[in-house]
């Protein structure tokens, strides 16, 4: 078969042919593995809420709510109830102060407001420096770099700006960030937790005045 | 055969399309931060490599001369981005750490440079073994990269740790030393070469 001369209609079909097969093929991959993304996507929400909370037997992501945070924006909260008590929570927290791109981290609180455990989703900080912060802020050799177990009623700051939390090592931009999430979730854990109690203290003077 | 092994080593050495043609530098040095990334975006554009350069040469005779650069890239960027989706439902973990270089895949001057050169003159079953034989190359030479560099970097291999991360040098992680480890890569083949 000879080449396809370069004439006007020639090229218009060849080239509405090309682009109508690839989008076809693209709808078809895009269906098929539509179920799959959300899935692993929902699995690995799942598994982050599992890492920075206590055991649960409900399902955190069916019962989340998106709480206000000080800062007049709102982060999702996912509640971890044992025996319909609510045992712990976990925070899906964002900032934006990082070195590069955004984090976002899931902060698990126990119910005293003591920070449990934390996990980052999604980080764009520099290999080696900033992306250590996975690991670095749960140190149980070095205390002072460690969050797990603070209680942030007053905002962590990392030891330059007077705070009480080691920054890692030549990345105290990305660990101002981090503590600005962990001090965001705290934020957003305490206005849900107050909002909580009101509500029980009102069901509790509903029942009395009955 | 004699003829198809030469198309496939072509890729691998003597067009080596990382250390000899100096193709596609920004997925090198942005993914080779680790060996398993180095892999993974190696294998990723393999897969690219071999599906669009069969398209190609199966089309070569349907696509007028003055569009086959536009129709080269929408059949390129269909396979960038059905591996894509493919990838992020299937091996998110190595989405999460690719995610960002995957479409960059698209602009990668190996694809279309192998589109354009290779399977626009020949039959379907050479361009796919050239396809595989670049796709082979780019990943051999971005893992040697991504080991060079973790190694140096972070003292681990593939996630193991060979020697005390306090005795590496952090630089070879970052862009720097990206430029620093492929410039000597480079120099070390071209020196075995002449041997």
């Amino acid at each position: 078969m000879s080449k396809l001369q370069s004439s006007f209609p020639n090229m218009a079909l060849s080239l509405i042919t090309i682009t109508m097969i690839s989008a076809a093929a693209l709808g078809f991959v895009f269906e098929l593995t539509k179920v799959p993304i959300a899935d692993s996507q929902r699995e690995r929400q799942l598994k982050a809420i599992r890492i920075v909370t206590p055991a649960f037997d409900n399902s955190p992501a069916r019962e989340q709510s998106l709480v206000a945070t000080s800062n007049g924006d709102s982060l999702i909260i996912y509640p971890a109830k044992r025996a319909g008590n609510l045992v712990g929570v976990a925070v899906e927290s964002t900032t934006n102060k990082g070195f590069s791109g955004q984090i976002k981290i899931m902060v698990g609180f126990n119910s005293d407001g003591t920070i449990r455990n934390y996990f980052v989703l999604q980080h764009a900080e520099t290999p080696g420096l900033g992306s250590k912060m996975q690991e670095w802020f749960r140190d149980s050799v070095t205390a002072s770099r460690s969050v797990l177990g603070l209680n942030p009623v007053k905002i962590l700051k990392v030891k330059k700006d007077g705070g009480c939390v080691d920054a890692i090592t030549a990345a105290t931009i990305s660990s101002r960030a981090f503590l600005d999430a962990i001090n965001r979730a705290y934020s957003a854990y305490r206005n849900y937790a107050s909002a909580l109690t009101s509500d029980n203290n009102l069901k509790t003077e509903m029942e009395a005045g009955k | 055969m004699n003829n198809s092994f030469k198309i496939l080593m072509n890729g691998i050495v003597r067009e080596n399309p990382t250390f000899v043609l100096l193709l596609g530098m920004c997925p090198t040095l942005g993914t080779t931060t680790s060996a398993i990334n180095g892999l993974g975006m190696g294998l990723a554009t393999t897969f690219v490599l071999i599906a669009s350069n069969m398209a190609v040469s199966s089309l070569k005779n349907l696509i007028p001369d003055k569009v086959r650069i536009p129709a080269f890239v929408v059949i390129i960027a269909t396979f960038v981005t059905i591996i894509q989706l493919m990838m992020q439902a299937y091996l998110p973990a190595l989405y999460d750490s690719l995610g960002l270089f995957i479409p960059l895949i698209v602009v990668n001057c190996i694809v279309l440079g192998r589109a354009e050169s290779f399977a626009a003159k020949n039959g379907v079953l050479d361009s796919a073994l050239d396809g595989l034989g670049i796709g082979i190359g780019f990943t051999l030479a971005l893992t040697i990269l991504g080991i060079v560099r973790e190694l140096l970097g972070t003292g681990k291999a593939f996630g193991i740790s060979i020697y005390p991360e306090n005795f590496s040098s952090l630089i070879f992680v970052l862009a720097p030393g990206a430029f620093i480890a492929l410039g000597y890569l480079i120099a070390l083949i071209n020196k075995l070469k002449k041997v």
